[in-house]
């Protein structure tokens, strides 16, 4: 089983996101693995432990930091890690789609994973564009992947509680909601031994031509207007307690 | 924690030879077939095998350790327990036992055998991690929240001095200050995150302010010590926040450092130094006992509670200091000190170190009760109105505790609360 694992990297809000023109001031922002990224590196690597293969994590390398990512990919039990030379904070998920599609093409991946979308855009583009470059499948929101026999048996779950199984003929991309599990931890020594010990492949981004030219442009950045703002409740702990079930009653809540 | 025990394989013979040496005995005792157990030393080794857990093989079985671990008051536990369910078939890096001590320390002061468990335990866990084998989901993330955040509680590092709004008095960040300082305080992550801890950090900052001390924190260069994910097993983790902090640490100049919790003690003083780092490191309730004669003066409001304090065991078994906070308590006019029956080296561990603090949820699965409820319960047995604490664990881990055993007439304070509520008068 060869799966590729698309991931991204993306600024951090773990701290103020500092604006700059009309995008982020990438300047003075970490940058972390996109959350999703997390479980589909999980669900790559719970595939591989079931019915063996090979995980391949690939990514576009945005600001030369890369390397964490794909040394704690490894360190959760990815083999191999290729990053795509990009050095353009800027670029978004379409030109960073068409560049893993052209670097993925060459792999011939059985599935390749990708998070169902990122909080930096909320696109949720790269799976389906690498899909449709690649000429496979998409299949998105995924909760659980399992293999047998060259077919995978996709989970998803939809509001209200209601759970779907799909049956999807190999190759294809999934966009992943979740993995089954929750993605497991990577011991720093681990992710440490990586950095000293693994190689990361590198590879120029390819299709500059059809990109470059943005087709999505951002007009304008800026933090939301508060409009509204919670009631803080002031008083003892029993005060506070009597106005809290005054306002659940007052709201049909009690 | 009911287990299968299957290598253990009882033989009867009427005479038993053991390397050549018939151990039959006397005829008189030879009225019944005798009984003998053949167990498999693998497990042991397996354990002893690793560097830093040898001393797990030195065990004898006396038993002495068992009488004093915390966790056996609470489940079927202590080292010597471990020792005989690895000889009877139980692996300790898959075992949820690994995940129960405490690294209380209370079983090496009483091991004529040396038996360590502060450095078994670790050095088991992290052959555990390492190997993929179960880790508590909840400790995991106190490990990534760690590796990603800077702090066990997963707040942003940009809010580290946030609470410094709430003290009432300049704190000064080192940064800022642009000059040398005698005292470099680190304030910790439960004092500068959690809403108890804030409180206890907000004392310090007062009576650091009144005692006229020369301080300053880091502020928001300030990250966890990771001393208790290291005992939890993740080495590779404390020893990256180590590198920061050593870093962080020599980057200004002061002349003495005082940490909130003995926990920080315990990671600068005994294992920053492994990594390179000498400076003077003091707990707070030691450094403060060495300004009593100036403290004392400040002291003006009565505090007329009777008290009983709760000796932390990386500040009293682990640090040697058990007088230091007595004599704080003591300095406060109206306070009845009055001990619990567990008091000094045989003080009972509140449950949150080695790692406990992060996994309450797991522990009770397999415990009667929490530790920190034991410990609530014999406080309150003392008719104390206060159990006073001086460890940022604590607070909130004995909070919880006195409300879910029906003691919520004991009040649980920091002892640098208790001092400022002298010094300010509203007690």
């Amino acid at each position: 089983m060869n799966i590729v694992v698309a991931i991204k990297h993306i600024p951090s809000i773990a701290d103020d996101l500092p604006v700059k023109g009309n995008n982020v001031d990438f300047d003075s922002v970490d940058f972390v693995l996109n959350e999703w990224d997390e479980h589909s590196i999980e669900q790559a690597v719970l595939i591989k432990e079931a019915v063996g293969g090979t995980v391949t994590v690939i990514g576009v390398d945005l600001i030369g930091e890369l390397d964490n990512a794909l040394h704690l990919a490894l360190a959760k039990g990815a083999d191999k890690a290729v990053k795509i030379t990009a050095d353009d904070p800027a670029a978004d998920s379409h030109m960073q789609a068409k560049w893993l599609a052209e670097a993925i093409r060459g792999m011939s991946p059985d599935l390749v994973f990708a998070g169902v979308q990122a909080s930096n855009d909320l696109d949720g583009q790269i799976g389906p564009m690498i899909a449709a470059y690649l000429d496979i499948p998409y299949i998105g929101g995924t909760s659980a992947i399992e293999v047998s026999n060259g077919t995978a048996t996709v989970s998803k779950e939809f509001p209200g509680g209601v759970g779907m199984k799909y049956s999807v003929t190999l190759p294809f991309v999934a966009g992943v909601q979740s993995a089954p599990k929750p993605p497991r931890y990577a011991p720093v020594s681990k992710v440490r031994q990586m950095a000293q010990t693994a190689t990361v492949e590198k590879v120029a981004p390819s299709g500059e031509a059809d990109v470059r030219e943005r087709p999505l442009r951002i007009l304008k950045m800026a933090p939301p207007v508060v409009t509204g703002h919670a009631e803080m409740i002031e008083g003892s702990p029993k005060e506070v307690a009597a106005k809290i079930v005054e306002l659940l009653k007052s709201k049909g809540l009690a | 924690m009911a287990q299968k025990y299957e290598k253990a394989i009882a033989v009867e013979k009427d005479n038993i030879v053991v390397d050549g040496v018939d151990v039959s005995g006397h005829w008189n005792r030879m009225f019944e077939q005798r009984v003998i157990f053949e167990y498999t030393p693998e497990l042991i080794e397996k354990i002893a095998s690793i560097p830093n857990a040898e001393s797990f093989a030195n065990c004898y079985q006396c038993a002495k350790c068992v009488a004093v671990c915390p966790v056996d008051v609470v489940g079927n536990y202590g080292p010597r327990k471990l020792y005989r369910y690895a000889q009877t078939g139980l692996d300790l890096t898959e075992a949820p036992e690994l995940w129960l001590c405490t690294t209380c320390a209370n079983c090496l002061r009483v091991c004529p055998k040396e038996v360590n468990m502060v450095k078994i335990m670790p050095a088991a866990r992290e052959q555990a991690i390492l190997d993929g084998k179960f880790v508590p989901a909840e400790l995991q993330q106190a490990f990534e929240n760690t590796a990603k955040s800077g702090n066990p509680l997963g707040q942003p590092q940009r809010k580290r001095d946030a609470w410094i709004q709430s003290a009432g008095v300049p704190v000064p960040i080192i940064k800022d200050l642009g000059r040398p300082v005698d005292v470099l305080w680190y304030v910790g992550s439960y004092p500068s995150y959690h809403p108890r801890g804030i409180d206890a950090a907000s004392a310090a900052a007062r009576i650091f302010t009144a005692l006229g001390i020369d301080f300053a924190i880091l502020g928001k260069e300030e990250k966890d010590d990771a001393d208790s994910q290291r005992l939890a097993g993740e080495k590779g983790l404390f020893e990256m926040m180590a590198e920061y902090n050593i870093q962080t640490f020599n980057k200004y100049e002061w002349k003495e450092m005082v940490v909130t919790g003995p926990h920080e003690l315990n990671a600068f003083k005994n294992v920053y130094p492994k990594y390179g780092f000498e400076r003077p490191v003091v707990h707070y309730t030691t450094f403060l006992a060495r300004h009593l004669d100036q403290l004392k003066p400040l002291l003006k409001h009565p505090v007329n509670k009777k008290i009983t304090y709760h000796d932390p065991c990386y500040l009293g078994r682990h640090n040697g200091e058990y007088e230091a906070p007595r004599k704080l308590l003591q300095a406060i006019p109206g306070v009845e000190l009055v001990e619990m029956q567990r008091n000094r080296e045989n003080g009972y561990c509140c449950g949150g170190g080695g790692g406990g603090m992060w996994m309450d949820s797991f522990t009770a699965k397999h415990t009667t009760m929490r530790l920190s409820e034991k410990r609530a319960m014999e406080a309150a047995s003392t008719g104390a109105d206060v159990l006073a604490v001086a460890c940022p664990f604590e607070v909130s881990r004995f909070e919880d505790a006195v409300k879910s055993t029906g003691n919520e007439h004991v009040g649980v304070l920091d002892i640098l609360e208790l001092l400022d509520r002298s010094m300010r008068g509203d007690a």
